[in-house]
């Protein structure tokens, strides 16, 4: 019977010893390959050097491995003396034992070859600084100067070879500097064949702009990012940015925050953007976008978060009295310690370093919001693919720490290019707001519209806006016969419907007199009728009163007429009446 | 050879000659070398000179110092300036240019 397992069970991976370095372990999936010799190659000035001095110091800060140095160049006191910038004790480190620096110097005018010989002196040299610190990690700075040194060019070559083998068998994590080759990546063509793993290092110019850039050639018996990744030179050693290596895995939040300007809040259904998510505020000259970003970093600061504010235009000082004009004031919050204003010229660096810069003061400052005003001035050191490159970099990172992250962005020109910034990264953001110009006759008037919300409807109405004394305001919708009024145009707009609110309000008081004056008239006939009704009443209760007196006269007629009669007759004889 | 009619080393050579050979274990080499160098020396400095024989396997921390790579290496540290003559020390010419040790026959 066959036992099915569902869960698959994971492949042996190849061990691998984590380098240290920031990036470069996420690339190499976990590290250098373990007790096995790695080759870093690369022209002048790429950093060969310092990448191993870094793996190695890394290896005996993190990791606790102590690592061997054997520097055919520079002596053990320069190398010291170059990375001690970077915060690398080395001298500390070999005091502790935890690091040996063996400098082979090699010199041909010294050097006298006289029949057969082999390298096993640096065998030797190497096996005893290994043995006598115990050395997991070893870094042999530029090998191929040995072949300056010796003439016997095949000796030389079979003795590398058996340097690799002998290093593997040793079971020490090496790395390997050579200079690139023309054509090769190592001017002898050799340590790349024998290295189980090759980095390659790159320094070029595009528009006078330097990057570096670091590619993995090879790893026998693993995967690895194969692009080339842009790699920095930093106050704390190489910094390796891996452009996509990072996944969409981010949790997010579902909480909402406001945008700093009530107006603006209430045209979201949701009245304001979620927490973590990224917004970009586009707009031409002009067009209160830094107002509306200084609302925002003002906003988070009320809440008692910390804001981070790179500003690539201005310096803090005129950010800070430009928005005390529009009743932002930023001070405050500065001297509290929740707002960083970051200013520098987008072209003191590359974009790299500007990323790295954003990374280490995020790390640094822990801002719940980031604000980065303007992008567009980033395109001023770099094509827009790599500016896009750059911020998707950013934006991930930014969601990654789940910080709410506004950019603003300058759009050239009115003549629908609008598409400019937006074909960069209007797709990387969840939330997009223009702001423009609504140019009428003879006035121009700011309008705002969310062209985006990610996550929730939103108003779709262009909302004219003022920047007044308290901020940006947002002025209620006029509808007038053509649409959405603005401007002038709002105030005439409001003059006509007064006037017309006049006319109708006299036409209706006209119509109540009017309906006053009938009940008058009317009122005057039926007083009017009732006195005529009156005196036909009065005629006729005379003539009946005159009738009945006429009556009772004739009736007393008669019965005295007829009593006249009884006397008569009761004279002759009694007759009853 | 007129430059070397000049080197005030060549001219005042010193008494006695010392002489270190590295060696890595009793190889061929190694054994070839000190084999050689023997010959050499007590062909052409007869009395002068002190042979010291340094094996790396015992004493590793050694090679650190006098910059060895190669084996077998020979360092003549005095006279100064420090030569280094690396290989079997097969080729006698080779060896005694590198040297500095004029052949008898010449003086």
């Amino acid at each position: 019977m066959h036992e099915y397992k569902l869960a698959p069970t994971a492949l042996p991976q190849l061990p691998k010893a984590p380098s240290g370095i920031e990036g470069l372990d996420e690339i190499t999936e976990g590290g250098l390959p373990l007790g096995r010799p790695t080759l870093v190659c690369g022209s002048a000035g790429c950093g060969k050097t310092l990448l191993g001095i870094e793996f190695l110091v890394r290896g005996v800060i993190d990791y606790d491995e102590p690592g061997v140095l054997m520097t055919f160049e520079e002596t053990a006191a320069e190398l010291t003396a170059n990375v001690a910038s970077l915060g690398f004790d080395l001298a500390a480190m070999q005091a502790d034992k935890k690091l040996r620096i063996d400098h082979v110097h090699v010199e041909r005018s010294e050097i006298e070859e006289t029949g057969e010989f082999d390298l096993e002196g640096l065998f030797i040299r190497l096996g005893y600084a290994i043995d006598s610190i115990g050395a997991k990690r070893v870094l042999l700075d530029t090998i191929e100067a040995l072949f300056a040194g010796f003439p016997n060019e095949a000796v030389l070559r079979s003795e590398i070879r058996r340097l690799f083998r002998w290093l593997k068998d040793k079971g020490v994590t090496t790395v390997i500097t050579a200079e690139r080759g023309e054509g090769t990546l190592t001017r002898q063509g050799l340590e790349e064949y024998v290295s189980d793993c090759v980095i390659l290092l790159d320094n070029r110019v595009i528009d006078q702009i330097t990057t570096r850039r670091l590619r993995i050639v090879k790893y026998r018996g693993s995967t690895h990012g194969t692009n080339e990744y842009p790699y920095l030179i930093t106050e704390d050693g190489i910094s390796v940015l891996p452009v996509t290596s990072l996944k969409l895995e981010h949790t997010v939040s579902d909480e909402i925050i406001s945008s700093g300007v009530p107006g603006l809040d209430e045209m979201f259904t949701r009245r304001g953007w979620y927490r973590g998510s990224s917004i970009l505020i586009t707009g031409t000259a002009g067009t209160a976008k830094t107002t509306l970003a200084a609302s925002f970093a003002l906003e988070a600061c009320r809440r008692g978060e910390r804001c981070l504010y790179f500003a690539f235009e201005e310096s803090p000082a005129q950010l800070i009295r430009n928005m005390r004009t529009v009743g932002l004031d930023l001070q405050p919050c500065l001297d509290q310690g929740l707002l960083l204003i970051e200013a520098s010229r987008p072209t003191l660096n590359g974009l790299e370093r500007h990323l790295v810069t954003v990374h280490k003061l995020i790390k640094e400052f822990q801002p719940q919001a980031v604000v980065i005003d303007p992008i567009s001035n980033l395109v001023s050191v770099g094509s827009i693919s790599e500016v896009r490159s750059m911020l998707t970099r950013l934006i991930d990172f930014l969601k990654v720490s789940n910080i709410t992250a506004l950019f603003t962005a300058l759009i050239s020109g009115r003549d629908g290019r609008l598409e400019m910034t937006e074909e960069g990264i209007s797709s990387l953001v969840d939330t997009w707001v223009s702001v423009r110009d609504l140019e009428g006759i003879g006035e121009r008037n700011r309008g705002l519209s969310i062209l985006k919300a990610r996550g929730m409807a939103h108003s779709n109405q262009v909302r004219e806006f003022l920047v007044t004394a308290e901020g940006v305001q947002l002025l209620d919708v006029v509808i007038g016969p053509l649409g959405i009024i603005t401007g002038a145009g709002r105030h005439v707009q409001r003059l006509h419907e007064q006037a017309t609110l006049t006319a109708q309000q006299q036409a209706a008081a006209r119509k109540d007199r009017e309906l006053e004056r009938k009940r008058r008239v009317l009122e005057a006939t039926i007083d009017n009728l009732r006195t005529e009704f009156e005196s036909v009443e009065e005629e006729l209760r005379q003539v009946h009163s005159e009738e009945l007196a006429r009556q009772q006269a004739t009736d007393q007629a008669r019965s005295s007429a007829a009593n006249n009669l009884t006397t008569r007759l009761s004279g002759a004889g009694e007759r009853p009446a | 050879m007129d430059s070397r009619e000049a080197a005030p080393a060549t001219v005042d050579q010193p008494a006695t000659w010392e002489l270190c050979l590295y060696v890595a274990g009793q190889t061929t080499k190694s054994a070839t070398a000190l084999a050689n160098l023997k010959r050499y020396c007590e062909a052409h400095l007869p009395d002068r000179y002190t042979l010291e024989v340094i094996d790396l396997l015992q004493h590793p921390q050694l090679a650190e110092g006098d910059q060895i790579l190669a084996i077998p290496t020979l360092v003549r540290k005095v006279p100064e300036p420090i030569r280094k003559i690396i290989g079997d020390l097969s080729n006698e010419e080779k060896v005694l240019v590198g040297l500095d040790i004029r052949p008898r026959g010449t003086h």
